[in-house]
């Protein structure tokens, strides 16, 4: 491990990671969170259930809600790990030291973001045992296991690139913090809660959901919604829904795809860029 | 080398640096005084390349800190007057990170951090946890880290501040014996006396100007057109004050308690000062010893520093 030498920085943040006991502690309250919520719903279904037997569409159930609620958990802890990577080094004190060696402004952005993507993966597969339930009893297909998984690493590379963007402009991580879970909540909830407002909106002015009035506007907020993204990959009912409402024929994965790439790339540009003083323009 | 041309840093109207203007040749060991707030941590910033300035220029070994920030990263080792430790490292993983910080292979580290370490005697303390260390052991741990790429120039901002007097020493002679190893060495203070003896060459500065330079005794001349002499003879006491009494740059000779020892104040420039002592000894004073006081240059600096709010 120690020839093993990737980068200095992620190096670091590795050690220092895996050296706080609060880590652990994250990892043991995400799987309890997790847990708690799939025992609960397996005791419900065995209630309602006269044999207590678990059948293939409720094992499908059960992973879309395990899937949906890991979302929102990645979405909620994301902002957390990644809107202070920055700034905590600056009111640590230790920022203008790191950013006198010879290290490149790309490198301790990619490093600090891989290093709370690396966390947040881990969680991710601490978190598959839970999933070994619904491959008991069948239902999905490991591409689809595979395909939400992907969905994952996307989303959290995204909003983490946000959550990095925001350390570096903003001086104080308690400020940034709070920018990054605006954000965050804007994205995940209010643009579905636009989404089904415009949607509602489409309905009304036909009065006839067969023959509704197009309204674009609803689109454009259901493709930065992560959780209608990936809900849409479970149920592709309800994207079909969308299109009929926006008339808008392309795939809202790929709008998803397309959008939170052009967002990532700008949020580790601009990162890279602003985390030195702009030297040439003096 | 670092040459520093009518460099200017404005906060807002707030001109914090007003157009510096520097040289200090490699290998010297410049003290760079002022008072709280007169502009230091400003200019060594931008020698670090942490901040922009607004206008004018400065060089590094011929870098220019702002076209060739990289390469003067490699030049300089850099330390802030106020700097924090992570808490979870040990003190070689710390010096290993910096180190690959610095693009240096793990080899070369691992033969590195030893000899660092026991030039700024923290051998002992290679594996405590660095946020356990003693102030002064992380300003050494610091010092130790700044010297890590080898670099030519060490720009050390206020390296004594709040250290106890044997820290305070202790980080002195570390300073003396980089000395020696021929790095130019740029550090500032509050403190005048603290830099004094250690320094070739000592700036000093008062809101964001550079209100006098040059050498120690330098300065002394310039600040204060006046020393304190003092002069032992033998014999022929009362001769030798009315010698001294009658010449036109002297004023307030006394006799000392031991009888042997006047002191008075001087006022003449260096070439009148031979004459005078040539005089003298033309007129045959036995006179044993001619010295000037050493003055505290803390009193020198309030000096310049009332000068300076004066005009
Ligand atoms: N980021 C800043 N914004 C506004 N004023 C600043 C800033 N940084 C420093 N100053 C001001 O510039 C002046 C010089 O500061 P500094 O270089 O830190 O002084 P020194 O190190 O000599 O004590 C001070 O008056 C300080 O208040
Ligand atoms: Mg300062």
């Amino acid at each position: 491990m120690k020839n093993f030498v990737i980068n200095p920085v992620l190096n670091k943040e590795f050690k220092l990671r895996f050296r706080s006991f609060k880590s652990y502690l994250g990892i043991l309250f995400y799987l309890l969170a997790l847990g708690i919520i799939i025992i609960g719903f397996v005791f419900i279904q065995s209630l309602s259930n006269s044999f207590g037997l678990f059948k293939p569409e409720e094992s499908k159930m059960m992973f879309m809600l395990l899937s949906m609620l890991q979302l929102a958990l990645i979405l909620f802890i994301t902002p957390g790990l990644t809107a202070g990577v920055i700034s905590s080094e600056r009111e640590r004190q230790t920022l203008n030291m790191m950013l006198t060696t010879t290290q490149s402004s790309t490198s301790i952005i990619l490093s600090k973001l891989v290093s709370a993507i690396s966390y947040l993966l881990l969680l991710i597969v601490a978190s598959l045992p839970l999933y070994s339930f619904v491959f008991l009893y069948g239902g999905i297909s490991p591409a689809q296991m595979l395909t939400t998984i992907a969905f994952y690493v996307f989303t959290i590379i995204a909003f983490g690139s946000l959550g990095v963007l925001f350390s570096t402009l903003i001086r104080k991580t308690i400020v940034s913090m709070v920018t990054a879970y605006g954000l965050t909540m804007f994205l995940a909830g209010g643009t579905a809660f636009l989404t089904l407002l415009l949607m509602q909106l489409g309905y009304n002015y036909s009065g006839n959901p067969s023959n509704v009035q197009h309204v674009p506007f609803a689109y454009f907020a259901a493709m930065l919604n992560p959780a209608i993204a990936l809900f849409g990959t479970f149920e592709p009912e309800i994207i079909d829904e969308i299109t009929n409402v926006t008339g808008i024929e392309f795939p809202l994965w790929a709008a998803y795809l397309i959008s939170y790439t052009v967002i990532t790339a700008g949020a580790i540009f601009f990162s890279i860029k602003k985390l030195r003083p702009n030297m040439k323009k003096g | 080398m670092i040459e520093i041309m009518n460099l200017t840093k404005e906060y807002g109207s707030f001109k914090a640096l007003d157009s510096l203007n520097l040289k200090i040749e490699k290998g010297t060991v410049f003290g760079f005084v002022g008072q709280n707030g007169a502009g230091k941590s400003t200019t060594f910033s931008i020698l670090a390349t942490l901040l922009a300035p607004s206008s004018g220029t400065a060089y590094v070994n011929g870098y220019n800190v702002q076209k060739e920030p990289r390469e003067v990263r490699k030049q300089i080792g850099y330390m802030p007057d106020f700097f924090g430790v992570y808490d979870q490292l040990k003190a070689d993983e710390y010096l290993h990170f910096y180190g690959a910080s610095y693009g240096i292979p793990y080899q070369e580290r691992e033969k590195l951090i030893p000899q660092l370490l026991e030039l700024v005697n923290l051998s002992h303390k290679r594996d405590s946890y660095v946020d356990l260390l003693s102030r002064g052991m992380k300003q050494r741990l610091c010092l130790a880290r700044c010297l890590i790429h080898d670099p030519e120039v060490l720009i050390l901002d206020e390296p004594a501040s709040g250290l106890d007097p044997r820290a305070r020493i202790e980080m002195r002679e570390i300073l003396k014996e980089l000395k020696t190893m021929g790095k130019t060495i740029l550090i500032s203070s509050h403190i005048l006396p603290e830099l004094a003896e250690m320094c070739d060459q000592i700036g000093v500065i008062d809101q964001g100007k550079l209100v006098a330079e040059g050498s120690v005794a330098d300065i002394q001349d310039k600040l204060r057109g006046e020393k304190i002499i003092f002069v032992k003879v033998q014999s022929s006491l009362r001769e030798t004050v009315s010698f001294f009494e009658d010449d036109p740059f002297i004023s307030n000779v006394q006799l000392m308690d031991d009888d042997h020892t006047i002191r008075f104040i001087y006022k003449g420039s260096a070439e009148e000062q031979t004459a005078l002592l040539k005089n003298a000894m033309v007129k045959g004073l036995p006179i044993t010893s001619f010295a000037e006081e050493e003055a505290d240059l803390e009193d020198i600096f309030m000096e310049i520093t009332k000068g300076v709010e004066m005009s």
